[in-house]
């Protein structure tokens, strides 16, 4: 019996260390690859990483969030139409897209789109020993192979919520407007009355800039963390997935309750 | 640089990311670039300020002048002290102006409605309006049409 005690309490004791390891090697990383002079190609790198990370995702942004906003706007004027308020389905659309389903789903998409990339990539050039010879080189992979990707993760990330904002309303404005004939007027009237800058506009990019952080963060450590093996790889790409959608949807929640809730 | 291409197309996903926040706040947030920030302050004090929050619209006619800033209670009076900031362009509140809470539409948000009197004198900043007509609540309405009907 104590023999039993002794041995669940090593266990947990174990995986914990474990996993504050984990977290302090992640941690470590970061500071690593960003806290150094850039060199000359730096900028050069960068630009590589946003064509790769950003214009890359574009299509997949502009797609689903005419969609989401397009089924934001018909089921809101469905429920809507029963209490003669259709014409509140541009504020419905608009906070909800700002507020939420924008920060949020970018970011699920852009760990799918992404972050399972990255973190591949990086496992593959572990596997095939890029790093290693990169070392060899005389040349930090941390600052050669994260720090670009990771910068580029964070400029993008932010601006492609904006994007998926702004092209979501308008999604939400051909079925409401073209479609079901609600007055464009009173779309973008009671839009602009209700959306505010500061409270609902700048909280999303504050949630996207944390969500870019974390997203791009895990994928990168993984992928550096990953068991250099064929398996390795597989299963670090798909804890990406896991983890950062998961991490995305919890902080998510945080975020709204301390911006939002009182 | 070897790959103009590559360049121009994060340019132009820079480019269109900035406008799409800059979209977001002047057509989805109603941003002025120039707007007046020139307000000045009115006081209130109501009965009942039921439903009524601040941000609410302040309107003359129908066209909005203004916002509530600030609801709590006033210790003397012990009535609810609204405090609204008012564009400094309208300048032509007449000292008698009334203040009522509104409901736009049946199931709406609460505003107030300011009407003019027929006074020559304007109010200024720090002044209080001193008639003032109460948020409607549904349950006194109703309390005073039972009292009517068991008469």
């Amino acid at each position: 019996m104590i023999n039993l005690v002794s041995q669940s309490l090593q266990w947990l004791g174990m995986i914990t260390l474990q996993r504050l390891t984990l977290l302090g090697r992640a941690g470590l990383m970061l500071p690593k690859a960003l806290l150094v002079w850039p060199s000359s190609q730096a900028f050069e790198r960068l630009l590589q990483q946003l064509y790769i990370v950003g214009v890359q995702s574009m299509l997949i942004m502009l797609v689903s969030s005419l969609f989401i906003g397009a089924v934001l706007g018909l089921q809101g004027y469905t429920v809507l139409v029963d209490f003669g308020s259709e014409e509140a389905v541009g504020q419905l659309v608009a906070l909800t897209l700002v507020r939420e389903l924008s920060p949020v789903v970018a970011a699920l998409l852009f760990v799918g789109r992404a972050g399972s990339a990255l973190t591949a990539e990086i496992g593959l050039m572990k596997v095939t020993e890029q790093l290693a010879s990169l070392e060899m080189f005389g040349v930090d992979p941390l600052h050669r192979i994260i720090a670009p990707r990771f910068l580029a993760g964070l400029i993008a990330l932010p601006l492609l919520t904006t994007i998926f904002s702004i092209m979501g309303i308008y999604g939400g404005h051909i079925i409401a407007i073209e479609w079901l004939g609600v007055y464009s007027g009173s779309y973008w009237g009671n839009m602009q009355q209700s959306v505010s800058f500061d409270a609902d506009i700048m909280q999303g990019v504050v949630k996207s800039l944390v969500f870019a952080v974390v997203v791009t963060w895990i994928a990168l450590y993984q992928g550096y963390a990953a068991h250099p093996t064929a398996k390795g790889i597989s299963v670090a790409t798909t804890r990406t997935v896991v983890l950062a959608s998961l991490v995305v949807l919890g902080l998510d929640f945080l975020m709204t309750a301390l911006m939002f809730g009182r | 640089m070897n790959k103009p291409w590559l360049e121009i197309s994060v340019g132009t996903f820079i480019v269109a990311g900035i406008a799409a926040l800059l979209m977001l706040a002047v057509q989805v947030g109603g941003y002025h670039l120039n707007r007046s920030t020139d307000t000045y302050r009115l006081t209130a004090l109501f009965d009942n300020t039921a439903g009524l929050a601040v941000r609410a619209q302040v309107t003359l006619s129908g066209v909005t002048i203004g916002k509530v800033v600030a609801i709590r209670i006033d210790k003397n009076q012990l009535m609810a002290r609204v405090d609204m900031d008012i564009k400094a362009e309208i300048d032509y509140l007449s000292l008698d102006s009334t203040a009522s809470i509104l409901t736009s539409g049946l199931l709406g948000e609460k505003y107030i409605g300011i009407t003019v009197g027929a006074e020559e004198a304007s109010l200024k900043h720090g002044d209080q309006i001193a008639d003032t007509q109460s948020a409607l609540v549904l349950e006194d309405l109703i309390g005073r049409m039972l009292v009517n009907m068991t008469q």
